[in-house]
């Protein structure tokens, strides 16, 4: 399939799902409308409500918040994964210790954390950037500790070999096979962060893309829950594809680009 | 070889003994004795797993024997053994860096200027032929040009030893070949002092002064040490059709062909206990 033919077919599949919608939301079908408005709204009424978030500007403070605390979220939560990790990797001893409540933490689901965190940071940004570090920071930790442990024994010794110190190999061997194991990781752990961010905000928050959805919800606005819905895919979308971008560039040396193994 | 020079490489009466999963020892390599002139080109040809990359590890300081002395030029050998470069069987070159910052890096670790050390790089790169490939990453060669590019991280440190495991064993019939007659090339350069090991008795014999054979494992012996008379320089390819050649191999053949069926025998036997 050419690739203009791939695209039309794909832009056909949205037509299509967004006509039967408006179809079924306002035309009765024997005498019943299946979809009532009230619970499903209609893909111009939420079309509206997009349009108007974004001529009256009051969408861009929601996003730029959301955006705020999944980049905090991200790069706390990515360097205290690389810092754990390495430090962990190199010094089994500690690893072995800890390791019984990492497990423990880990298998928390995370979202029991968030009223918590709201209690000990208030409502602002921080208590989601934290909820957006504990769903980061594991991810990274994983594949740095992996990535530092899995280091090629034979790469190692050629290191070794060709006269490098302790700290030479730090940076020359383990750095950069931790980093690409994190890399490899990235999609993954920037979408945790923007999950992080949302779902924080919908269990309580002034701002943001969650609390746009949340309020909509409180009021039945079911146009705004859509809206607040397809803003948010499209935002994730766009990181992603930024993702994408950077991992192109920090991973050229891999053969293939490889799944996240998060 | 001078006498008073003392050897690149001295085993004396090395073991080496690793201990096992379940706790029981077991002897790689038992009371190997073997000398390395400076400047000589000796290859230790032995049966599948009888510990020649055991002995290999040895002299690269990477393994520390059981007991027995390891001497280089002279001095007993702590710690990793400085003055050897080693290529490795598998791939060894690092990832992440291209062809020519994973030879560029055996200089700068030493604290040698980048700018120099790229410079050099590059002029090693171009003498094992790799002149224009230098922005590759090891993923886009192939495995012989990675190999090329192995060899030029080694020799850019100018190692008085060179320690080589089986390095041309992943590659095809003729791509050995034209990398044997490299390293011959470059070797007679200024002659380093070369252990080789390889399972191939043909291509042990082409490549060097000595070839030195070892008893299928466990506790691996030297059992046979031959010198190969043929003149240098040499051409893999035309060196194999020489009737001196054919001599020696048949010699050689005739005593190692009962280890490689011991060797066989007991990785069989192996094979049906587990």
């Amino acid at each position: 399939m050419s690739r203009p033919v791939l695209l039309l077919c794909q832009f056909a599949v949205a037509v299509v799902a967004l006509a039967l919608w408006q179809f079924f939301a306002t035309v009765p079908v024997f005498g019943k409308v299946l979809l009532p408005p009230f619970f499903f709204s209609t893909p111009i009424d939420v079309a509206e409500q997009i349009v108007k978030w974004f001529s009256t500007g009051t969408i861009w403070k929601h996003l730029v918040i959301t955006l705020w605390e999944s980049i905090l979220a991200f790069t706390i939560g990515s360097a205290l994964g690389v810092l754990v990790g390495f430090w962990f990797a190199r010094q089994p001893r500690i690893a072995a210790i800890f390791d019984p409540y990492v497990k423990m933490v880990n298998a928390l689901p995370r979202v029991v954390l968030a009223p918590i965190f709201t209690l000990w940071l208030g409502l602002g940004i921080w208590s989601k950037v934290a909820l957006g570090v504990t769903l980061v920071f594991f991810i990274v930790f994983f594949n740095v500790y992996q990535g530092v442990k899995e280091v090629s024994p034979t790469v190692l010794d050629n290191g070794r070999m060709l006269g490098m110190n302790d700290r030479q190999l730090m940076r020359h061997v383990y750095w950069p096979s931790a980093l690409s194991w994190m890399f490899s990781s990235l999609h993954t752990s920037v979408g945790f962060a923007v999950v992080g961010a949302v779902v924080g905000e919908y269990l309580g928050s002034a701002a943001g893309l969650g609390y746009l959805i949340q309020q909509a919800e409180g009021i039945f606005d079911v146009a705004g829950v859509f809206a607040g819905m397809f803003v948010l895919s499209a935002f994730v979308l766009l990181i992603d594809y930024g993702v994408t971008l950077v991992e192109r560039r920090l991973l050229v040396w891999r053969p293939v680009s490889t799944e996240g193994r998060g | 070889m001078a006498a008073a020079e003392p050897a690149a490489i001295a085993l004396d009466d090395a073991t080496v003994a690793f201990r096992l999963a379940d706790s029981r020892l077991y002897t790689a390599v038992e009371k190997a004795r073997l000398t390395v002139a400076n400047g000589e080109f000796v290859a230790i040809v032995g049966p599948t797993g009888c510990g020649k990359s055991t002995l290999l590890n040895v002299a690269a300081g990477l393994l520390k024997p059981a007991s027995g002395q390891v001497a280089i030029f002279g001095q007993p050998l702590t710690g990793l053994n400085r003055d050897a470069g080693y290529l490795f069987q598998a791939d060894a070159l690092f990832p992440w860096k291209t062809a020519i910052d994973n030879v560029a890096i055996g200089l700068e670790i030493t604290g040698a200027p980048q700018q120099h050390a790229r410079q050099r790089a590059q002029a090693f790169l171009t003498s094992v032929g790799l002149g224009g490939f230098g922005n590759r990453y090891p993923h886009m060669l192939s495995g012989g040009q990675r190999k090329r590019v192995g060899l030029a991280q080694v020799l850019i440190r100018d190692p008085r030893i060179l320690l080589m495991d089986e390095p041309f064993g992943p590659l095809d019939a003729q791509t050995r070949q034209i990398m044997g007659n490299l390293l011959l090339e470059l070797w007679n350069a200024d002659r380093k002092a070369v252990l080789f090991v390889t399972h191939d008795l043909e291509e042990a014999i082409a490549l060097a002064d000595r070839v030195v054979i070892m008893s299928a494992g466990p506790s691996a012996r030297i059992i046979g040490d031959w010198r190969v008379p043929l003149a240098r320089p040499r051409d893999i390819s035309e060196v194999r059709m020489e009737k001196e050649f054919h001599e020696l191999h048949r010699e050689i053949w005739s005593v190692l062909k009962d280890e490689v069926m011991k060797g066989y025998a007991q990785s069989s036997e192996v094979a049906e206990a587990v």
